[in-house]
C-alpha cells in the first residue's frame, strides 16, 4: 500500500512539473492546467484511501471549500485579481498552521511520535511550516487590505521599526527552540500568535508601488509552508511542490525587482513612495501642452505606426476594451497596432497581459519591455494611457530621481507621445515625469475612458 | 574408529546447535537494531537527509521550469502555482481522517475547507485567465 501510495504521489508531483511546464506559452497552458487538475486529484483520492477512515466530514468540507472557491474564481474581476490571489496565499498560510497544529496535537496519526514525545526534527520542521504559515497568513491579508484599499496603500512607518522586527524575528527563533526542548503547548500558541504578528509588521512599511513584489513574495512564502509541513509529514509531495511553488515566487519577485531596479532587501524594509519628492529637476515653469480628443485623433489616424502603453489607470478606469475598440478602428485605417508592457505595468506579474487579453486583445500583438523598446524610435505615435512612471525619462538621465536606473519604456522617441491623464500630478510613487513637457508630448486630460471614447468618436 | 565418528558426529551438531544460537541472537540483534533505527534514526536523520534531497532538486526544477515562462503569463502562473501550493490539502486530509471527534480532526476539517477553497478558485480562475488569450484572427 505504502509502495502505492508512493508512486501515485511521484506521478501527482510530475504533472504539477508539467502544470508548469505548459505556461511556456498560451496554447499549452490549457493543456498543463489539466495536468495540474490531474495531478490535485491522485494526490487527494490516493491520501483518502490511504488515510481516512472516515470520509463524510471530509467530503463535506471538500463541498464547501469548492463551492466558495468555484463561486469566487467566477465571480471576480480581472482588474482585482492580485487581491484575489494574495487572499488565496492567506487560506495557503493558514490551512499550514491548522495542519502543524493537527499534527502538534495528534502526532500519532502522522507517525512522528506520540502527544508529548514528538521526534525532534519533526519538532522542528513543524514549527517552521507553522511560523512560515502564519506569516504567511497576516501578511497576505494586509497585502490584500491595501490592494483592496482597506488598508492604506501608503507606507506605515514608525521610529525604531526594523530594531523591533529584528528584536521579534530573534524572538521567534528563541520560541522555536523552546517549543523543541519543552513540547509546550503554551509556547506553541505563543509561536503562532507571534508569527502572525511579525506578518502583519514586515508587510505594512511597503508602499502601494511595490505590492508586485509582495505578492510574489507571499507566493514564495506559501510554497516554503507546504514545504515546512511536507518534512513534517515525511511526504515528498508536499516537498516537491513546495519547492516548485517557492521557486516560482522567489523568480517571480526578482523579475519584479529587477523591472523596478530596487533590490530586494530595499523592497523588504519597505517605506518606499513615503517622500513626495519631485526628483532633482525644477519643472516649475515649463508648460506642457495641452491636447484635445480631435487632435489625437489626427494624428493617430494619419501615423503609419502606433504603440500603445497601457499602465494600470487604464484598468482602473476600465478603459481596456475601448482602447482595444480605438487600436480596431485605427487598424481599419492601414495603422500598425501594437502594444508595449512594462513588467510592473498592473499591480502583478503579467496582469496587464491579462486585462488586455480579456478586453480581446490578441496576444500576438502585445509586446515586452525589452522586446519592443528599440521600435518606439520607429513609431509615429506613442499612446500612453493610465501609464506613468514606466515611461518616465527620468529614470535613465537624472541621477537624483528616486527610480533612477529603474528600466522604463523608451515613448518619448516616438515622433509624437499623447499622454493621457486625469491631471498634471504625480505618478503612483509621487515622482514628477519630466515627458509632460517635451516638444513632442501632447497632454490629454481627462479620465482614461472617456479621453479614448471621444478619440473613437472623432475617428468617425 | 565408530566410537571416534559417534563422537565427530556430535560435536558437530554441537557446533552447529551454538552456530544456529548465535545465528539466531544476531538477528535477533538485527531485529532490534532496525527497529531502533525506524523508531528513531530513520524517522529523524534518514528521512530528513532524503527529504532535503527531493527538496533541493526539486528547488533546481522548478528554477528551470519557471524561467521558461513567457512573462505574458506571470498571472496564470501565480493562480497555478497558488492551486497546487493546496496539496497541503493532503496533510488536512490525514488530520481529518480518523472515526472518532478530536481538536485534531477538526483542524483538519478546517485546513481541508481552506485548502478546498484554493484548489478549485485557483485551478478555475487560471483557466478563465488562459481562455481569454486569443492570437490574432
Amino acid at each position: 500500500m505504502e509502495t502505492i501510495s508512493t508512486l501515485a504521489y511521484l506521478v501527482s508531483a510530475i504533472c504539477f512539473i508539467m502544470a508548469l511546464r505548459g505556461l511556456s506559452g498560451p496554447e499549452t497552458a490549457r493543456k498543463g492546467v489539466v495536468f495540474g487538475i490531474g495531478g490535485m486529484a491522485i494526490a487527494i483520492v490516493t491520501t483518502l484511501f490511504l488515510a481516512a477512515h472516515s470520509w463524510i466530514l471530509i467530503l463535506l468540507g471538500i463541498l464547501i471549500g469548492g463551492s466558495i472557491g468555484t463561486f469566487i474564481a467566477k465571480k471576480i474581476e480581472m482588474t482585482a485579481l492580485p487581491q484575489l490571489v494574495a487572499a488565496f496565499h492567506s487560506l495557503v498560510g493558514l490551512a499550514a498552521v491548522f495542519v502543524a497544529t493537527a499534527s502538534f496535537f495528534n502526532p500519532e496519526a502522522y507517525h512522528i511520535g506520540t502527544a508529548g514525545d514528538i521526534h525532534t526534527s519533526s519538532l522542528i520542521e513543524m514549527s517552521l511550516g507553522l511560523a512560515i504559515g502564519a506569516i504567511t497568513f497576516t501578511g497576505s491579508v494586509i497585502a490584500w487590505g491595501k490592494l483592496q484599499g482597506v488598508v492604506t496603500g501608503k507606507p506605515i512607518t514608525f521610529p525604531m521599526q526594523h530594531m523591533l522586527n529584528a528584536g521579534l524575528g530573534i524572538l521567534l527563533v528563541t520560541l522555536i527552540i523552546l517549543l523543541c526542548m519543552t513540547e509546550s503547548a503554551t509556547i506553541f500558541w505563543a509561536l503562532v500568535a507571534l508569527a502572525a504578528l511579525l506578518g502583519v509588521l514586515m508587510i505594512i512599511p511597503i508602499g502601494g508601488a511595490d505590492m508586485p513584489v509582495i505578492v510574489s513574495m507571499l507566493n514564495s512564502y506559501s510554497g516554503w509552508a507546504a514545504a515546512g509541513i511536507g518534512f513534517t509529514l515525511q511526504n515528498n509531495l508536499l516537498i516537491i511542490t513546495g519547492a516548485l511553488v517557492g521557486a516560482s515566487g522567489a523568480i517571480l519577485s526578482y523579475i519584479m525587482c529587477k523591472a523596478m531596479n530596487r533590490s530586494f532587501i530595499s523592497v523588504i524594509l519597505g517605506g518606499f513612495g513615503a517622500e513626495q519628492s519631485s526628483g532633482g529637476q525644477d519643472m516649475g515653469d515649463r508648460q506642457a501642452k495641452i491636447g484635445s480628443a480631435e487632435d489625437a485623433a489626427f494624428i493617430m489616424k494619419n501615423a503609419s505606426k502606433v504603440i500603445i502603453v497601457p499602465g494600470y489607470g487604464m484598468a482602473v478606469a476600465q478603459a481596456q476594451h475601448v482602447v482595444r475598440e480605438l487600436a480596431d478602428k485605427l487598424k481599419e485605417e492601414g495603422v500598425e497596432v501594437a502594444y508595449a508592457i512594462h513588467p510592473v505595468a498592473g499591480r502583478m506579474p503579467g496582469h496587464m497581459n491579462v486585462l488586455l487579453a480579456e478586453a480581446n486583445v490578441p496576444y500576438d500583438e502585445v509586446f515586452e519591455l525589452e522586446d519592443i523598446n528599440r521600435d518606439f524610435a520607429q513609431a509615429d505615435v506613442a499612446y500612453v494611457i493610465g501609464a506613468n512612471d514606466i515611461t518616465n525619462p527620468a529614470a535613465k538621465n537624472d541621477s537624483s530621481s528616486p527610480i533612477y536606473g529603474m528600466p522604463v519604456l523608451d515613448v518619448e522617441k516616438a515622433k509624437t507621445v499623447l499622454f493621457v491623464k486625469r491631471s498634471l500630478g504625480s505618478g503612483y510613487a509621487g515622482i514628477d515625469n519630466p515627458l509632460f513637457y517635451q516638444d513632442n508630448t501632447y497632454m490629454l486630460l481627462d479620465d482614461a475612458k472617456k479621453m479614448t471614447e471621444n478619440i473613437v468618436k472623432a475617428m468617425e | 574408529m565408530n566410537e571416534e565418528n559417534k563422537n565427530l558426529t556430535e560435536n558437530a551438531a554441537d557446533l552447529a546447535n551454538q552456530a544456529k544460537e548465535l545465528a539466531d541472537q544476531a538477528a535477533s540483534i538485527a531485529v532490534q537494531a532496525s527497529e531502533a533505527v525506524a523508531a528513531s534514526g530513520a524517522h529523524d536523520s534518514s528521512f530528513f537527509l532524503f527529504g532535503l534531497t527531493v527538496f533541493v532538486l526539486a528547488c533546481f526544477v522548478g528554477y528551470y521550469v519557471v524561467w521558461r515562462v513567457t512573462p505574458a503569463l506571470h498571472s496564470p502562473l501565480m493562480g497555478i502555482t497558488n492551486a497546487i501550493s493546496s496539496v497541503i490539502i493532503v496533510g488536512a486530509l490525514i488530520a481529518a481522517g480518523p472515526i472518532e471527534m478530536s481538536f485534531s480532526k477538526i483542524m483538519g476539517f478546517l485546513a481541508v475547507i481552506l485548502a478546498s477553497i484554493n484548489i478549485f478558485g485557483g485551478f478555475i480562475v487560471t483557466q478563465r485567465m488562459l481562455h481569454m488569450f486569443k492570437k490574432k484572427s
